[in-house]
């Protein structure tokens, strides 16, 4: 398009923010942990909390809360990007790794090239398994060394750093391999089938 | 990259949007009415993204809810200054009627109701939260089919309750309309209305009674919402039926 109209008079006021290097174009920083959801937070009770892996209506592997704690355990360090513009920078977590929850599972490969997650609030989003092997994606279980708090996603919430947050499902509780991929919930609101910060894929058609 | 899905991804393009008029809604609350020339439309309760370009090339992005229904040619925005903000000062202290900057919308498939969703309709907005809900009460209000609505709406104080005047005016025409104000800091001498944040009974009180089925929209501050769409849960609706928007202290 033609040079977009200039401001008079609008300036950054970003003092000391990140290096370009840790900002996705059209990202600004913040210090806070906002909140991003499309219904009420669902309060859930590790007592019946559970965890499935599934590939076309077969469990592949089901994990109760004390068995899902025995996994491997791997902390995560990483800046996360919300489509809605902020971004926080060093976030810690801690869980186990998309690819240990396959080795857990007996699975040597994945079985299918796509991933729907499921959450407990009836939430999807669609994941190509490219974007969660390799050290890529983890099913995390703490913040801050602390329990996630529900409002946040707790007990448990997908985290897939390197794709826009909304990727990264709250109250997860069902991972389903899927042969074509399909758009989840905000993937058929208009929002982008894959989610890329640093390509700037905000929105379906970006 | 449009594999599972019907029809061509079309692209949300940057547009050029022009300032037609500013409407000082609050002391701390500006509605800016847009010129976009190749609008294609929008839903009540939507949003879009603006950019703003600095003279050095530096370029910032914030969402704002459309508060105009569909009816209107102009795009209304309502904007509220965030003191320690980037774009909001700009926007209040700087923008001028024929000013321009980029736009691109709508956006959300989701947080969104037009009389076609069906009725009873409950909006419950936290301050600057009553933006996108007020786009589905100027739907409602331009259509003839409309059924039974209600806003429980929170404001600190009588000064701050955006378009004020408007749902009074609203509410004198459409019996099936009911607003409901709450103000929570201050309150003028002779207030019959509540006096606090909301709560629970306040719901109870207010809200359509879930066998009713209500469609129910909550925005507002996060724990606003989070309270809100807790107590709605926990007064029987049904967790599907309530949509959130929730605007965090980001939106500065």
């Amino acid at each position: 398009m033609d040079d977009p109209p200039i401001s008079r008079g609008f300036r950054s006021n970003r003092q000391g923010q990140a290096p370009s290097n840790r900002l996705p174009p059209g990202q600004y920083v913040t210090s806070d942990f906002p909140v991003l959801s499309a219904g009420p937070t669902p309060h859930l009770s590790l007592d019946d909390w559970s965890l499935a892996l599934e590939y076309e209506g077969t469990v592949l592997g089901i994990w109760s809360w004390g068995q899902f704690e025995d996994l491997p355990q791997t902390p995560i360090r990483a800046d996360i990007h919300c489509v809605t513009k902020w971004s926080k920078l060093d976030t810690t977590w801690q869980g186990v790794m998309f690819d240990d929850l396959l080795r857990a599972a007996g699975l040597r490969k994945p079985p299918a090239p796509y991933v729907m997650a499921h959450s407990k609030s009836g939430y999807t989003t669609n994941l190509a398994v490219d974007d969660l092997v390799g050290g890529k994606g983890a099913v995390v279980t703490r913040y801050a060394n602390s329990p996630i708090e529900p409002v946040h996603g707790g007990p448990a919430r997908l985290f897939v750093p390197h794709l826009y947050f909304w990727k990264s499902a709250k109250w997860l509780r069902r991972l389903s391999f899927m042969e074509s991929n399909k758009p989840g919930f905000w993937e058929s609101a208009g929002y982008h089938i894959r989610g890329d910060p640093w390509k700037e894929e905000r929105y379906d058609g970006d | 990259m449009t594999d599972g899905r019907t029809g061509s991804a079309r692209r949300l393009e940057w547009q050029v949007a022009e300032v037609r008029d500013i409407v000082v809604e609050t002391p701390r609350v500006k509605t800016f009415l847009m010129d976009v020339a190749s609008w294609r439309g929008h839903l009540p309760g939507q949003h879009v993204d603006i950019r703003l370009t600095a003279e050095d090339g530096y370029q910032a992005q914030r969402s704002y809810s459309i508060a105009s229904p569909p009816e209107d040619e102009l795009i209304a925005l309502t904007v509220v200054r965030v003191d320690n903000g980037e774009v909001s000062p700009y926007l209040h202290g700087e923008l001028r009627g024929g000013d321009q900057f980029e736009l691109r919308g709508p956006i959300g498939g989701y947080f969104i109701w037009t009389t076609a969703v069906g009725v009873p309709l409950q909006l419950i907005g936290g301050g600057s939260g009553v933006a996108p809900l007020m786009a589905m009460l100027r739907h409602r209000d331009r259509r003839d089919d409309h059924g039974p609505a209600m806003l429980l709406y929170s404001s600190r104080s009588v000064e701050e309750i955006i378009y004020r005047e408007e749902l009074d005016a609203m509410t004198r025409r459409d019996r099936d309309l009911r607003v409901i104000n709450t103000l929570t800091s201050r309150q003028p001498e002779g207030w019959s209305g509540y006096g606090r944040r909301i709560d629970k009974a306040m719901l109870a009180e207010s809200c359509f009674p879930p066998e009713a089925s209500p469609k129910s929209f909550v925005c507002g501050p996060t724990p606003f919402v989070e309270s809100a769409s807790r107590f709605l849960v926990e007064l029987g609706h049904d967790p599907l039926s309530i949509k959130t928007e929730r605007f965090g202290p980001t939106g500065a």
